[in-house]
């Protein structure tokens, strides 16, 4: 912190605390925070879910829900307290002095007003400009943040516009009135990581041209440390570090911060690395793939083998045939399109690209839950693609291939428990038959992927994000199955949650002789578990390889943007 | 345990209990309505018995007397004490309004989870039929039922559930259509689960909740619906003691100032369903806090 | 979006109206051949003879097979024949024509009073929740769609006509004393202020009032209950609070962002109101001797009048599915969302 920040701090928080009140009484989300914002600085507030931190802005800008309260502490703006500020004051306030950029950026904007319009309105409210004056201003905007033909995109409706564009009309909005502060709230959660580079730099960029401070909200470190100037981390409503984002990174504080570094996947790191310091497994050596017929080198048969595989989907009927044209509009979109590739028994190969890359669609042909268009599965050598999917859960090949599931929350039925949803497949087709029998392997299951016995007869909804994926791996388990589809399993967990069941899935592999296929839009956390790596785009493959080579010399220039793209950490102290 | 500590000390099972009294508590409408519904369970169960007079007995002497102690909501134009009538009548109405929602909860749960789940052509079939109902005016449709079908009390009742059939399709039908991709549906055909067992095991249990909202809300519409039929003359005969029939006879007499036979079985019918709707109202706070109004 | 895309939009929404018109059409066919036993005797009536029931079946085409009958009903149909009735010996289509007026001028009379107050009202109890109008909102909503309109109808006419002596005795859309006027738009108000009668009116619009107010109180519950319930949605979403933090003020985000907004789901379940509205008429109808299409059908189903009965089913159907295809289309017009497509 430079001296004159901290003496003429822009926004000063002192000692903030946010109450709100639930069904369940009374909940602090935010206790005694403290922070200061200097002129021209870029501060990242960095917590986990459930840290308080989204709370805090919202304070700030006192955007709180009604049964939110600030219950104590003091927040001011360039001298005005805003928590006594009355409503007009803030409203002056917010969009002219601080503005805020959100994530969802599509929900964010209306939807049923044409973009230009909203950020005109967004002029006249502050008296910038009107009439004619204030569309002009709304196109200037458009185009300052980079889209292209900013005449044509103000008559834009937000569902016309791709998710970076409505973030990038989102920001325009923001800035319309050249407020001295901007508060980014996880502006690019969602977002594939080439269009969260793109958005943020231009966030910097701009900010930076104007001489703004940014307070920019974030539970990714490595975002963090690339974009900020200091760093406060939160956790559970407290800040427990504050410090200057290189000093927070090469002597971590507090024990929270340094197990939020240490699980936070960077290039070089290993997989035991991410665990807590103190883990037991920490010590232990990395898990090793157990290869039984040698990888693709040592030849040998595939586990499985993909060959021109292609999906299309028809593009939506009309609904009523005498209206429709003669020829279709839209050409039938091929999500995947001819690919293959081979997987060797006992490897872990991940499957890598962006949203809509046919990633998931590919892993659903795999698992035969979807049907392809055309090309073969061949699984231990039998074309199981030949089989309708609608009749393969009664294929004797049904209990070798499994999957996990990317959201443990949407991937467990609500009203089953746990004991019911590892059962489930054991009931039907683990041969076993009997309640003692069924419940005795379940709690096996539970043993195996460290998943107490006692939470056994829980609901989803009762169990943490961590606890709700090892029963959905369990789950995976039961059939004993010999090739598993991991869909994103650890997307929707905190990173401490991942590190934890990274370690687990790698132990298992090498435990039960598994196959992987890893399915996920992050190349650091694929390189921590997969000897081979797939890159997908557009349906196409457009590399493969060994993970080291394929990261350390990309062939493509997309794998290049992709790994450039990826926010990473310092590699410091560990 | 290696997850944060915090992250494992969620609520137990004891919670789903706690949470519905709390939020009967926060609301204590739904207590008095849970005690109206207990007394109109007892009437229709015994009222037959607790009648003080018989309700078809007619008595040309005491013909249309205001409220006495001895006939409380008075007599009608027979003679008849309308307290015994509206008391008696309580089981005929609920039966009627309790077996066409039934029927229509259990005909529309099949046809919308089913539809949902498969889509393709057994969905377009559902919705179009659903659509052609819907596109009556609800009421009318059971007025011309009733009338094409025969008038009788059996014909109101299928004629209620017909009308109300598009309610719970459409309800079951969002349900099973929001979670056919889910990740349990996928993870349950992977442990493999067939389409019927998927439908009957892992969706229709989680359409439940919704459709017990939409049946407990229904249930007041419905009484209104067949009460209604009765009043234009459709099912339930004199001299049969019925709400609608009572205060349809009751109307001719209002212009006069006789306003007992109309106001005590109208006003009995008002009570139930407005129980009935609050006891609607309770049960959705508790399973969808969300869609509190 | 260009007037072409909104047009054809237009157009298909109409084309899709046409197969729920189909379904329509057919589901009151085969409601007219359910009749248990002969239909024939059933449309000939109770004191027909052998020869007028053989004639009834001969022009009804019921010794031909199903499908055949079916044409026959559609070519009838077609040229406006629905039959006779034989408590007025009239044919139906006549009948129903004279009474339209007198029921549309109710029904469209309460909708839209209910709607002047409902929706504000709604807006109101969104805009203050926990607060008095809030909970008295809340209270209406429950309250109001328990009431038995018949019931309500009864009570109101105790009150105004027999206890005050405020309202006409129920006798019809106007007193004997007066001469009804010239039909232009066939609603007795409108067409005596036209002919600059305002004495008429007024005495038009005191009939009408107790059973216009029966019904608006019937569709207010359901109306405030969703405006509240689409306004509170509204305020919660995500683009209310990116209004809110670039500044605009509690008029503008309450006005233009959430209002337009609510009022999509709105329009969209108006439909449902419209069929309670429908059928609730024709309750009202009854209580107040109203000489609609609605009493004029429970007057043919207590005397077993079926061409009757199913002309007035039908015509309330057809009257139903252009209602509901004006909300689609207004829906297409205002929201951008829809696709042509959807």
């Amino acid at each position: 912190m430079t001296a004159a920040a901290a003496q003429h701090p822009l926004v000063a928080v002192d000692g903030l605390t946010v109450e709100f009140t639930t069904r369940d009484g009374i909940v602090t989300a935010v206790s005694d925070v403290s922070f200061s914002l200097a002129p021209g600085e870029t501060l990242g507030i960095v917590g986990e879910s459930g840290s308080g931190k989204s709370v805090t802005s919202y304070a700030l800008m006192r955007i709180l829900d009604d049964n939110g309260r600030v219950a104590a502490g003091d927040i001011s703006y360039s001298g005005v307290d805003l928590v006594a500020a009355d409503d007009k004051t803030m409203r002056a306030i917010r969009g002219r002095e601080i503005s805020m950029i959100f994530q969802n950026p599509r929900s964010a904007l209306n939807p049923i007003r044409k973009v230009g319009d909203q950020i005109a309105d967004v002029l006249r409210q502050h008296g910038m400009a009107a009439g004619v004056e204030a569309r002009r201003r709304a196109v200037a905007l458009l185009e300052t943040v980079r889209i292209q033909q900013p005449e044509a995109r103000y008559h834009a409706y937000p569902h016309e516009l791709s998710g970076g564009m409505c973030q990038r009309v989102v920001i325009a909005l923001a800035l319309a009135c050249e407020p001295r502060v901007l508060i980014a709230d996880e502006p690019t959660t969602g977002l594939d990581v080439t269009t969260q580079k793109t958005i943020l730099d231009l966030v910097r960029d701009l900010a930076g041209e104007r001489g703004m401070s940014m307070a920019l909200i974030t539970h990714d470190l490595g975002l963090a440390a690339e974009y900020c100037d200091r760093l406060i981390v939160m956790k559970a409503g407290k800040v427990v570090e504050a410090a200057s984002t290189e000093a927070l990174f090469n002597n971590p504080q507090h024990a929270y911060t340094r197990a939020l570094i240490r699980a936070t996947p960077r290039r070089g790191a290993r997989l035991r690395s991410l665990l807590p310091e103190n883990d037991p497994r920490r010590g232990q050596p990395q898990p090793e793939a157990n290869l039984r017929q040698g990888d693709s080198a040592a030849g040998g048969q595939p586990l499985v083998s993909v060959k021109e595989l292609v999906k299309s989907f028809a593009p939506a009927a009309s609904g009523l045939p005498f209206l429709k044209p003669k020829a279709p509009a839209t050409p039938a979109v091929r999500a995947v399109d001819a690919i293959s590739f081979d997987i060797w028994p006992g490897e872990s190969v991940g499957l890598v690209g962006e949203s809509g890359c046919g990633k998931s669609t590919t892993s659903l042909m795999l698992m035969r839950l979807l049907d392809p268009t055309s090309g073969s599965i061949l699984f231990e050598g039998e074309d199981i693609a030949a089989t309708p999917s609608g009749r393969f859960p009664k294929h004797p090949m049904r209990s070798k291939l499994q999957m996990v599931f990317q959201d443990p929350t949407d991937s467990l039925n609500p009203r089953f428990t746990a004991q019911q949803c590892i059962a489930d497949p054991v009931a039907r087709l683990g041969g076993l038959s009997g309640r003692k029998a069924i419940a005795d392997r379940a709690a096996e299951l539970a043993d195996m992927v460290r998943f107490p016995r006692g939470l056994l007869d829980r609901f989803p909804h009762q169990l943490s994000g961590g606890q709700k994926a090892r029963v959905g791996i369990a789950r995976a388990l039961a059939l004993r199955p010999s090739f598993l589809v991991l869909d994103e399993p650890t997307a929707a967990l905190d990173v401490s949650v991942q590190a934890v069941v990274l370690n687990l899935l790698a132990d298992l592999r090498s435990e039960l002789g598994l196959t992987y296929l890893f399915v996920s839009h992050d190349l650091t956390v694929v390189r921590l578990l997969c000897e081979r790596v797939i890159v997908m785009r557009a349906g196409k493959i457009i590399e493969q390889g060994r993970t080291d080579d394929v990261m350390d010399n990309p062939q493509s220039d997309y794998t290049a943007t992709l790994l450039a793209a990826s926010p990473q950490p310092p590699a410091a102290l560990l | 345990m290696d997850e944060p500590a915090a992250e494992t000390a969620l609520p137990s099972n004891a919670g789903f209990a706690r949470r519905s009294l709390y939020i009967l508590s926060a609301n204590p409408v739904s207590f008095v309505a849970l005690g109206g519904f207990g007394l109109i369970v007892l009437a229709a169960v015994f009222g037959p018995w607790l009648a003080p007079y018989d309700p078809l007995l007619t008595d040309a002497a005491i013909a249309l007397q205001a409220p006495t102690a001895a006939h409380w909501f008075g007599t009608d134009q027979l003679g008849r004490d309308v307290f015994s009538r509206v008391l008696v009548a309580t089981r005929l109405d609920l039966t009627i309004s309790v077996l066409a929602v039934a029927l229509s909860f259990v005909v529309g749960a099949g046809i919308g989870t089913m539809a949902g789940y498969y889509g393709g052509r057994a969905d377009r079939i559902a919705s179009r039929v659903v659509d052609t109902i819907m596109a009556f005016p609800l009421f009318v449709l059971a007025m011309g039922i009733v009338a094409a079908m025969g008038n009788s009390v059996e014909n109101i009742i299928y004629a209620t559930a017909i009308i109300n059939v598009p309610f719970y399709a459409r309800v079951a039908r969002a349900e099973a259509n929001i979670r056919r991709n889910a990740g349990f549906v996928q993870a349950a055909k992977l442990s493999g689960n067939s389409g019927m067992r998927i439908v009957g095991m892992h969706l229709f249990p989680n359409a439940l909740p919704p459709m017990a909202v939409q049946a407990s809300l229904n249930l007041g519409w419905a009484i209104l619906n067949a009460a209604g039929l009765s009043f234009i003359g459709l099912g339930v005969k004199p001299p049969t003691p019925e709400w609608g029939i009572m205060v349809a006879e009751g109307a001719n007499f209002i212009v006069s100032g006789e306003w007992w036979l109309a106001l005590f079985p109208g006003g009995a019918l008002m009570i139930t369903v407005f129980t009935f709707n609050l006891m609607g109202d309770a049960l959705r706070d508790i399973v969808d806090p969300r869609k509190r109004t | 979006m260009g007037g072409f895309v909104r047009g054809r939009m237009i157009a298909r929404r109409i084309i899709q109206a046409l197969p729920v018109l189909f379904g329509v059409v057919l589901v009151t066919f085969l409601l007219t051949r359910a009749l248990p036993g002969d239909p024939a005797a059933y449309f000939a009536g109770p004191a027909a003879d052998a020869k007028s029931i053989a004639q009834i079946r001969e022009s009804l085409g019921l010794d031909r097979p199903l499908p055949e009958q079916f044409w026959l009903y559609l070519k009838d149909l077609a040229t406006g024949d629905l039959g006779v009735s034989i408590s007025t010996g009239q044919p139906v289509m006549a009948e129903l024509a004279r009474r339209l007026p007198a029921s549309l001028e109710l029904t469209l009379g309460a909708l839209l009073i209910s709607l002047a107050i409902a929706v504000p009202m709604g807006v109101l109890a969104a805009t203050r929740p926990g607060r008095p109008i809030d909970h008295f909102c809340r209270i209406l909503a429950t309250a109001g769609v328990s009431l038995p309109t018949f019931f309500t109808g009864l009570a109101l006419l105790f009150i105004f006509y027999y206890l005050l002596g405020w309202a006409p005795a129920p006798i019809g859309r106007l007193d004997f004393a007066y001469l009804p006027p010239d039909p232009v738009t066939g609603f007795y108000v409108i067409d005596a202020l036209l002919a600059g009668d305002t004495e008429t009116a007024v005495a038009a619009f005191s009939q009408l009032i107790l059973p216009m107010a029966t019904l608006a109180l019937f569709t207010l519950a359901p109306i405030t209950r969703m405006t509240r319930g689409a306004m509170l949605q509204a305020l919660g979403s995500d683009f209310i609070r990116t209004a809110k933090a670039a500044g605009l003020s509690r008029r503008k985000i309450i006005g233009r962002y959430a209002f337009q907004n609510a009022m999509l789901p709105v329009v969209t379940t108006l439909g449902m109101v419209f069929s309670f509205t429908l059928g609730a008429n024709v309750l009202v109808e009854k209580v107040f001797a109203w000489p609609g299409i609605g009493s004029f059908a429970v007057e043919a189903l207590v005397v077993s009048d079926y061409a009757a009965v199913q002309g007035f089913v039908l015509s309330m159907a057809l009257l139903f599915v252009c209602l509901n295809l004006a909300i689609d289309i207004l829906y297409t017009l205002i929201d951008p969302r829809v696709s042509i497509d959807g």
